[in-house]
């Protein structure tokens, strides 16, 4: 089936089976592969990406399901030389000890911050609840959020 | 995963002829539920029928009295439209405690009273707060909706178009969440309209129910510690390695207990 989609402001027209997920197109047809995949079972949120601005796991979207979206993946959002803030943050607060969760943590991350006013320990924690860590260092990936979530907006990549 | 059609019909009719003209047709709404049971092989239909296109099931209105909300409706957007949590607060704040965020984002209100899964949330209210649900063709009322473990009322290629919720004076939802999938161990609601109560009960039993008893307690007296004293049967209570039906009978009353303590603070 033909579909188009937008992915980090690239225009894309693709011809996939029926059957293929997301992040099949994501990894798989346009190599990006800063998009991982943890389990496969809608649990592990590694695989979270931004459709039409909200976080959704592309484990569990059909190809026709995402037809004349706008995805915005881990690659998206900054640069190495010019990293988000959310990045910034997960560095600068030792949040990630092997990565693997680590995009689907921060694609979630801002999201979070841009829906919550008053964001605290708790909500963090709430929010984050679609991603697990499995070398569990909850502790500092909650920092890094509040640490994100302190930076003014205005100093906030797009 | 396995091939299949798929299909985007654009109205409530097309997408019933589909089905019709299908061998094995299935229809698809947020997917939260249905794309993991492909990916796992517990369904394979041959025809996918996703619904998103359709008009029909989009839109949230208020008017004095009632909610009424288009099946294809994100848990996200009941959770945060604001008309719907001045006016129907208990229903952002189920929806809103539903799986988990990017689940959220996707997952439809109807989907989830259609698959009518055993722990999912809107059945308590569905239940509690004594909805009735439309299809394409008839209206159904929310107490005779849910049949049994996965089994509704709908016929086969029936779609729920809407859902309307009467608004109560006063309501409260507490649930007992599983700590890894976010499920309802038990989730009680309990609304006060106008001095009589309904309680909906989903987790527990093989579909979501009213709790009469639980209900004539607390018309006599709405007091947690009325319902100390009510003897609840766990006959025919779902028992898993996530809790026993003896220890999901205890959770109800506890979830009631907290709920009704939460309907008195407000
Ligand atoms: S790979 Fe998608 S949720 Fe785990
Ligand atoms: S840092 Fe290793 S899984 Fe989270």
């Amino acid at each position: 089936m033909k579909v188009s989609l937008t992915v980090n402001g690239d225009r894309h027209e693709l011809d996939v089976p029926e059957n293929t997920l997301l992040v099949e197109i994501i990894r798989e047809r346009l190599g990006l592969t800063g998009t991982h995949i943890g389990c496969d079972t809608s649990q592990c949120g590694a695989c979270t990406v931004h459709m039409n601005g909200r976080t959704v796991k592309s484990c569990s979207l059909l190809a026709g399901q995402i037809d004349g979206a706008e995805i915005t993946t881990i690659e998206g959002i900054g640069t190495p030389e010019d990293l988000h803030p959310m990045q910034a943050a997960f560095r600068e607060c030792h949040a990630l000890q092997c990565g693997f969760c680590t995009p689907g943590m921060i694609m979630r991350a801002i999201e979070l911050v841009e829906q919550t006013p008053e964001l605290d320990n708790k909500a963090v924690r709430e929010g984050l609840e679609g991603n697990i860590c499995r070398c569990t260092g909850y502790h500092n990936i909650v920092e890094a959020v509040l640490h994100a979530a302190r930076v003014p907006q205005s100093a906030r990549a797009e | 995963m396995y091939r299949f059609n798929y299909h985007k019909p654009s109205s409530i009719e097309e997408a019933v002829s589909l089905f019709n003209s299908s061998d094995d047709g299935f229809y698809l709404s947020g997917g939260q539920t249905l794309i993991p049971t492909l990916k796992l092989g517990l369904a394979s239909p041959v025809d996918i029928i996703d619904l998103s296109n359709i008009e029909a099931l989009h839109g949230i209105s208020v008017d004095s009295g009632l909610v009424s909300i288009g099946a294809f409706t994100r848990h996200a957007e009941v959770a945060e439209h604001p008309e719907i949590r001045r006016v129907l607060p208990v229903l952002s704040h189920l929806a809103g405690r539903i799986g988990d965020g990017q689940v959220r984002n996707l997952g439809t209100m109807g989907g989830s009273v259609a698959n009518s899964d055993p722990a999912a949330d809107y059945p308590a209210a569905v239940i509690g707060l004594g909805a009735t649900i439309h299809t394409g063709k008839r209206t159904i009322s929310g107490d005779d909706y849910f049949k049994d473990l996965f089994e509704t009322a709908l016929e086969p290629g029936e779609i729920i178009t809407r859902i309307d919720y009467p608004i109560p004076d006063r309501a409260a939802y507490r649930k007992f969440p599983n700590p890894a999938s976010r499920y309802a161990v038990v989730g009680v609601l309990v609304a006060d309209f106008a001095g009589a109560i309904r309680v909906g009960v989903t987790g527990a039993g093989p579909c979501a129910f009213r709790a009469t008893g639980i209900e004539a307690v607390l018309n006599q007296n709405l007091d947690p510690d009325a319902l100390k004293v009510v003897d609840l049967p766990d006959a025919g209570f779902n028992s898993d390695l996530h809790a026993s039906a003896e220890y999901r009978a205890h959770l109800v009353k506890v979830m009631a207990e907290r709920a009704v303590t939460d309907i008195l603070a407000l």
